[in-house]
């Protein structure tokens, strides 16, 4: 190498400097893109290629269904003849029903003159659920969001104003009742906390109730579960069980990492047998076999009675999600906060469930979004949910054997409502990993 | 050994170190066990209250334990340990009460990822000690000024280096006003860079009288500060002794061999 290098020995001095260009075609816009995406070799060329025919053919076969002028129309037998005169062929779908029946779709049998009240029920749910998932909103706007349950009750169900005040009101009770017996002793205040609100609901609460709508009478008119349906009921029971279920899956996950013999067993034991069971079953169970449990003559709403069950059985798969998150948070945190003299509770709220619930926050989001489509299976135990008025729909002459309008309607909905938890889900994850670094 | 070399070069102002007669902790005849493995063998120690310890020994030795022992991180079987007058039980309130007085820091630190620097600072204070909010973020700020990095008090421990994180933990401990600080092998995990920033915060602490149990390698640190080292083999202490005894001349054939691995290279 020396010798070369001795030997060729050139002078070299650059005179004008060179502009900065543009790269080349095939390096820029679209054609760089198309180049690296599509066609960055011959096998990915022919893949492209068959990809494109694949979804030619799907869009080929759904989109000239889709496009079919019968929005006006008001029976399938008019769909036909108007298909027919236009000369298409009849394998073309019939919009019509979704027009003549969509109020029915989304609120069932609710009656027609009532449909503001599930429609304003939405509206405060959305407002009142803002505060707790956006986070950035007045704290006062809090209190707006406890009280949100009571008014969406009384929106939804109407009947008179005092019985969901009064179950608010055991609520404060326990509260006070905690707060008062802290100071004495915890496990004296938590048990008060849970037993006062108890009592006062099941004694106080009927008498005070009547007796206070017998001298005020203020309320709306009372509508019964059995005419709620459509993708109202699905929203009623998905929600109802999305918000129930949370907390109730964090103490449940607690409970089995729990040090405790007996809470850690009864918490593995109900996990593992809701979980061990298909939701249809439990369904059954609240539908047929809770009424042989109960004392003869009570009747309990069977709504409720659903709402429960989901809930039970969501909450038994957030515990193990959570308690993922909560073997991921490092001993070192649970030390840290142990060090500092904090108290189990603090500990857990402060330090590890926020950690925990970040990390398993993808978990439960698709427990939730599970949750709600699950809601479905209520149509085989006699609720009028949306798959459940289909065949309601197609009992009615004018839409005998109309089938994937309907299912189409409904799969939009429920796709709306599932992919809006799948995107928030996403945005939280962002944003509290963005809060952290 | 830099960082060491580094500690002893620094002048040490040993006005307020004083070592008084008053008990901080006392253990006696503490026996801890593993399942079937016995790690702790019949612990004797009494520390007064302004008192430097050091502990040492090989890993495994127990050291970590003991002084774990002491805050209740672990639970002890046999013995009893009595801290600032109050003996350690099961009872869930004493507990509470003297992880409240002893503060303590970790190897890797242990701060709260999700929340900033301040907020670790006075999350404590704010919840056990129920000290108001301007206020103990005032305290905090005070504190984080002592280890040098108030400047970051509104980042997460993320965006910190180690040695910074370490100070931040010697912040947060502080914060709980603590009248005893135990140190888990506080530079382990550290850079040798950031050893130095660190052992100095030690050793002002050293200076404004704190009591300390240390655990650690840093040898340098042990003869500057502590009045009093340990040496700890298979669960038992072996050979105590002042820091230029214990180095200089020791009497025990196990802190022999253990000195000439540690101080031979």
């Amino acid at each position: 190498m020396s010798d070369t290098d001795s030997e060729v020995i050139s002078f070299y001095v650059r005179e004008k400097m060179l502009d900065e260009q543009e790269p080349p075609l095939t390096e820029r816009g679209a054609i760089k893109w198309l180049r690296e995406n599509l066609f960055s070799s011959w096998l990915n060329a022919i893949l492209t290629i068959v990809s494109l025919y694949v979804i030619w053919s799907i869009l080929n076969g759904i989109l000239p269904w889709m496009w079919s002028p019968t929005w006006s129309l008001g029976s399938l037998s008019e769909c036909r003849d108007v298909l027919a005169g236009l000369g298409e062929s009849t394998h073309q779908a019939c919009w019509g029903v979704i027009r003549d029946r969509w109020q029915q779709l989304l609120f069932g049998f609710y009656p027609r003159e009532a449909y503001w009240r599930p429609t304003l029920a939405i509206v405060i749910l959305l407002a009142g659920l803002a505060p707790v998932l956006f986070g950035n909103i007045p704290r006062w706007f809090m209190l707006f969001s406890v009280a949100t349950p009571f008014v969406l009750f009384l929106l939804l169900w109407g009947g008179p104003i005092w019985a969901p005040l009064l179950v608010g009101v055991g609520l404060v009770l326990g509260a006070v009742a905690f707060r008062y017996l802290v100071g004495v002793n915890q496990i004296v205040a938590v048990l008060a906390a849970i037993l006062v609100p108890i009592v006062f609901w099941l004694f106080l609460v009927g008498p005070i109730a009547s007796g206070l709508s017998r001298i005020a009478p203020i309320g709306l008119e009372f509508i019964p579960s059995k005419d709620f349906g459509g993708f109202m009921l699905s929203v009623v029971i998905g929600v109802a069980a999305i918000i129930l279920s949370l907390p109730l899956g964090i103490m449940l996950a607690l409970g089995r990492a729990s040090d405790l013999f007996i809470v850690t067993k009864l918490s593995v034991i109900f996990i593992e047998i809701i979980r061990g069971v298909p939701l249809i079953v439990w369904l059954f169970t609240a539908s047929l076999l809770l009424n042989y449990f109960l004392p003869p003559g009570t009747s309990f709403d069977l709504t409720l009675r659903v709402i429960i069950m989901v809930t039970l059985f969501s909450a038994a798969y957030i515990a193990e999600v959570v308690r993922g998150g909560l073997a991921a948070v490092p001993k070192g945190q649970y030390e840290g906060a142990d060090s500092l003299g904090l108290s189990y509770w603090q500990s857990m709220q402060l330090i590890v469930l926020p950690q925990a619930l970040k990390i398993s926050i993808p978990g439960i989001v698709n427990t939730f979004i599970g949750l709600f489509k699950d809601t479905t299976l209520v149509v085989f135990i006699g609720l009028l949910d949306p798959l459940g008025l289909t065949s309601a729909i197609r009992a009615s002459t004018d839409w005998n054997g109309i089938y994937w309008e309907l299912y189409v309607f409904i799969g939009v909905l429920f796709f709306i409502a599932c992919y809006g938890m799948g995107r928030y889900s996403l945005w939280l994850e962002t944003k509290l990993q963005r809060e952290n670094r | 050994m830099s960082a060491t070399e580094t500690v002893t070069q620094r002048q040490i102002n040993r006005s307020q170190m004083k070592v008084s007669d008053e008990v901080a902790i006392e253990i006696t005849g503490m026996n801890k066990w593993f399942g079937t493995f016995h790690v702790l063998r019949d612990i004797n120690l009494t520390v007064q209250r302004g008192e430097r310890i050091v502990v040492c020994g090989p890993s495994g030795s127990g050291k970590s334990t003991l002084i774990r022992c002491i805050n209740r991180l672990e639970e002890h079987q046999k013995g009893t340990i009595m801290v600032d007058g109050t003996e350690l039980s099961s009872d869930l309130k004493n507990i509470d009460k003297i992880r409240s007085e002893v503060g303590m820091c970790f190897q890797h630190f242990n701060l709260f990822p999700h929340l900033t620097i301040l907020e670790n600072c006075t999350l404590a204070p704010i919840w056990v000690r129920k000290t108001p909010k301007k206020e103990a973020e005032a305290t905090a700020m005070q504190f984080l000024e002592k280890v040098k990095i108030p400047e970051q008090a509104d980042k997460y421990p993320g965006q910190l280096s180690g040695g910074q994180q370490q100070r931040v933990a010697i912040a947060r401990s502080l914060c709980m006003k603590p009248r005893i600080m135990l140190f888990d092998e506080p530079t382990s995990a550290l850079d040798p860079e950031m050893i130095k920033e660190v052992l100095d915060t030690m050793i002002e602490l050293a200076e404004e009288g704190m009591t300390m149990i240390c655990v650690t390698h840093e040898m340098g640190f042990a003869q500057a500060v502590a009045n009093r080292v340990i040496f700890m083999d298979q669960g038992q202490i072996v050979e105590q002794n002042e820091p230029k005894e214990f180095f200089n001349n020791p009497r025990s054939e196990r802190t022999k061999l253990f000195l000439s691995q540690i101080l031979g290279h």
